[in-house]
């Protein structure tokens, strides 16, 4: 009998405890948020990298810009740079910083002063000066800056006075101040890069970050947590809720368990759309993102040096089912490089055509006519412009074989695969790239500009003079009809050359549970945290009852209509 | 008891010489350079590698070799991991708490469970709640592990949302890692939050643990009855009877005693089988226990972390046995005579 009682006692209170549960941590959950990650970042200083997890993680968070994009129409507005001036030749650009920016104050760190032009300079000697004490921590590597050649435009950053720089750049750039608008383009804190420097610490700086933004950081265990406190001194209202911790989750299923039990608030590249839509506490947002998915050749490697056996392979892969099936619909054709969104897209490229037997013929012209084997290297993760890379590379794999070609599909861990792509060691590859701004630019120079060969970002290796040449001008000049044309320009020579294929342009799909409100997605660049907050349920968890019945009308009766 | 204790002893001893001797000769049979797969520095330079031949003793022969193996792991250096660079025996140390933690709850559910059903299906012998509980057992102990959690999961996480389906803690928590039992670390913790944590950890803990448990609890209730059967047909419980005692003082005075030492001579046993279950069940509910880093690991082709996990983990099986040996031994003198009986 005692034995029976001691069960029943034991039960009845682990009841009781799961039952308080419920009560107790809507206080603390009730002020944070928990967002599921697709990946970890590989650093916490956006100024190092291009992958958007990094980004998504840090930039918006951790940190602030000079100046920041505002509103649909994506114009400049000021951020920590209260007002900024540019000279009529274009060639000076002053900026005026607010006099109230305060540091993170963290465990490691105490800041004494308040932002200066110190700051500023240090955040930007530290990636174009070779020479800076800082510029070699962490690699040395600047991939954004490097491939849009920040260290020759800026001939000299000139300290007016505590809250006033001056840029000077060597010739007018119109996608400059876009440029300092991008996540990339963060402050960092000199007071900081001292301290550490006086510890022996300097690498610090980017595994422990100090920033103005919104957030900072509390705690990163690797491949598991990041999280995040409110930065109680924000130049700006402090953000709403006290926590924000990333669960990082690297599958698909997992992140979608996480969030039907709730236990993610939001969460990011969610799969199964139909069943979170069936769910009346979930919901489902998607926003049309700046990006192009594409099909690359390392055009240094034979046989992909000939331009001929690259347009064949253009002509044998048909993209209509890559979209049906891999993006499941949810993203428009590329016909070009850009994007419909962009203001520079041109109108007169025409849908490519799926002919295999014009490939066959192109590729028998190219003297491949036993055809040949390749590497298809396929990235890992997912990313917006690519929900499944392995998937398409089979797709692919089958379209190609009809003329031929044997695909050998290669995938290395996320890390090692960027590593390695830079180093050119692939044939062909699957990749994407998800705009930093809005400007055009952001599309030409960094994916196939031959500066961007040698920082690692344009991994088909291809140059060409007459290109670099014509987004050269298309900068220069301020008249958006002339850039349009000059794009135009670009866009043909691409078309021509085949360095690479564009796939697909797709939509950022992210879900969250209703209670949480405020925007996170941004049409380009990394999500921003800063205007969530939470709402009170009202009502716990709704059992949902699903309605296909309603689902059929509706679809009948547009199709009447 | 001395005599019991030093046999134990040796025992261990023993065994732990052939498991080393065999996470040993791992190091040559994984593909890869030996001293690589032993030290776990892929990335080292000629200097380096030249320092670790050193202290590896790579130039002498495979018995030098072997002891300056025994000494480095009873100096608690497992290498580094392949996949991470981070040392292996600190991860362990972090990891396995969160293991034993969660086999000790599974195990008691288990005996919770199982103990008292065999208990009744014995004392209804041959009728249908006898034939009931033999058939759900049987069920139980047929059903896969890894379908039974996403069952579970599907159940109670997504469609009922009882209990959370992922970690050992809501991440909201901050808990310091202090013993690694996540338990008594939130009770030593300071957090305003305290008995939230507590009260989030247990629905945390609720899902797996009994989803392990399954297996465990179906032998338990076989071994019960089993033993309890054998119980009720001895001479003693017959003089019992025959001196008038009702049933149910028989079967609480005499029987259940009785029946239980039996009982307990086997938990070590299953505690084994139930670690395996463990560490698939990690991987499902996504555990951050030493199961689950050892599948990764394995995925990863981190021979390093594979050899020092596998030594590692049947140690901890092995200690576990043989703590169940001495408990069984001090409830039961007849045991202490029994030669090496396992």
């Amino acid at each position: 009998m005692i034995y029976l009682k001691f069960i029943t006692t034991i039960l009845l209170s682990l009841l009781l405890l799961t039952a308080c549960n419920e009560e107790g941590k809507l206080s603390l959950s009730e002020r944070s948020v928990i967002y599921c990650a697709e990946g970890s970042p590989e650093t916490f200083n956006p100024q190092l990298v291009t992958s958007g997890t990094t980004i998504d993680a840090t930039s918006n968070q951790l940190y602030d810009r000079l100046i920041a994009y505002q509103g649909d129409k994506n114009t400049l507005s000021s951020a920590l740079a209260e007002s900024w001036h540019v000279t009529h030749d274009g060639k000076k650009i002053t900026f005026y910083l607010r006099k109230n920016v305060a540091f993170h104050h963290t465990d490691y760190f105490t800041p004494s002063r308040l932002l200066t032009a110190d700051d500023v300079i240090f955040s930007f000697k530290r990636i174009i000066d070779t020479e800076h004490p800082y510029h070699l921590v962490s690699g040395g590597n600047y991939p954004f800056f490097q491939s849009v050649s920040f260290s020759d435009l800026i001939d000299e950053i000139e300290k007016i006075n505590d809250h006033t720089i001056r840029f000077h750049l060597s010739h007018a750039d119109n996608s400059f101040l876009a440029n300092l608008a991008t996540d990339f383009a963060v402050i960092l804190s000199a007071e900081y890069a001292e301290q550490l420097a006086k510890q022996k610490a300097k690498s610090n700086i980017d595994t422990h970050p100090i920033g103005t933004g919104p957030f900072k950081l509390k705690e990163y265990r690797v491949g598991s947590l990041i999280r995040f406190y409110r930065h109680e001194r924000y130049w700006q209202e402090p953000a709403q809720i006290e926590q924000l911790v990333f669960d990082i989750t690297p599958s698909n299923t997992g992140r979608l368990t996480k969030l039907l039990a709730n236990e993610c608030d939001v969460t990011a590249y969610p799969i199964a759309h139909e069943k979170i839509i069936q769910r009346e506490d979930l919901s489902l947002e998607a926003v049309t993102a700046l990006n192009v998915g594409y099909f690359g050749f390392n055009v240094k490697k034979a046989p992909f040096d000939n331009k001929l056996v690259r347009q064949a392979i253009s002509y044998a892969i048909n993209k209509k089912t890559l979209l049906d099936t891999v993006y499941q619909g949810k993203a428009e054709m590329a016909n070009s490089l850009l994007p419909k969104t962009s203001w520079a897209f041109d109108e007169s490229i025409l849908e490519q055509e799926f002919n295999p037997i014009l490939a066959k013929s192109l590729l028998t012209q190219a003297g491949y006519s036993d055809g040949f084997t390749m590497d298809l290297w396929a990235m890992p993760i997912q990313r917006p412009y690519n929900p499944n890379a392995i998937t398409m590379a089979k797709l692919i794999q089958s379209d190609l074989k009809k003329i031929d070609i044997k695909v050998n599909i290669i995938s290395y861990e996320w890390n090692t695969f960027l590593k390695r792509l830079k180093l050119g060691e692939h044939q062909s590859f699957l990749l994407g790239w998800s705009a930093d701004n809005p400007d055009p630019d952001n599309f030409f120079t960094p994916i196939l500009s031959c500066s961007a060969t040698q920082t690692g970002s344009n991994t088909t290796f291809w140059c060409n003079q007459e290109y670099d040449a014509i987004i050269k001008k298309a900068l220069q000049t301020t008249n958006i009809n002339q850039r349009k044309k000059y794009y135009a320009q670009a866009m043909a020579i691409l078309t021509q050359a085949v360095p690479l294929i564009p796939i697909a342009h797709s939509k950022r799909y992210q879900a969250r549970g209703n209670n949480v409100i405020g925007n996170i997605l941004t049409p380009f660049g990394g999500i921003n945290f800063y205007h969530v907050a939470k709402r009170k349920l009202t009502s716990k968890k709704t059992v949902v009852k699903q309605n296909p019945q309603r689902r059929k009308n509706n679809i009948i009766n547009t199709g009447v209509n | 008891m001395l005599v019991f204790t030093l046999r134990r002893l040796s025992l261990f001893m023993f065994t732990m010489l052939l498991l080393t001797l065999l996470s040993f000769s791992l190091n040559f049979l994984f593909p890869g350079e030996a001293i690589i797969n032993l030290s776990g520095a892929i990335n080292a330079t000629p200097s380096q590698l030249i320092e670790l031949n050193e202290a590896y003793q790579t130039h002498r022969n495979f018995f030098w070799q072997y002891m300056t193996y025994l000494s480095h792991i009873i100096n608690g250096d497992l290498g580094l991991s392949m996949a991470s660079q981070s040392d292996i025996s600190t991860e362990i140390v972090n990891l396995l708490p969160a293991t034993i933690e969660l086999s000790l709850v599974a195990l008691l559910i288990a005996m919770l469970v199982g103990i008292p059903l065999g208990f009744i299906a014995a004392i209804k012998h041959n009728k249908l709640t006898d034939n009931l509980i033999l058939s759900v057992s049987m069920l139980g102990y047929s059903v896969p592990v890894f379908w039974l959690g996403l069952l579970a999961i599907l159940a109670f996480s997504i469609n009922l949302g009882w209990f959370p389906s992922a970690g050992q803690i809501s991440l909201l928590f901050e808990i310091e890692l202090v013993t690694g039992i996540q338990f008594i670390d939130i009770l030593l913790s300071d957090s305003p939050y305290k008995w939230q944590a507590f009260s989030d950890a247990t629905a945390h803990i609720i899902l797996p643990a009994c989803v392990i448990a399954v297996a465990p609890a179906t032998i338990f209730i076989r071994l019960a009855r089993t033993s309890m059967i054998e119980v009720l047909e001895t001479n003693y419980i017959r003089a019992a009877s025959a001196k008038g005692l009702t049933f149910q003082q028989i079967i609480f005075r005499h029987a259940i005693r009785n029946a239980l030492i039996r009982i307990i001579r086997h938990v070590g046993l299953q505690f084994a089988n139930l670690v395996t279950i463990a560490m698939v069940t990690e991987v499902i509910f996504s555990w951050p226990g030493i199961g689950r880093w050892l599948i990764e690991s394995i995925y990863q082709r981190d021979y390093t972390a594979i050899q020092s996990g596998l030594l590692v983990l049947s140690c901890f099986i092995f200690i576990v046995h043989i703590l169940t040996d001495f408990i069984y031994a001090a409830l039961n003198p007849l045991a202490r005579g029994i030669k090496y009986g396992a």
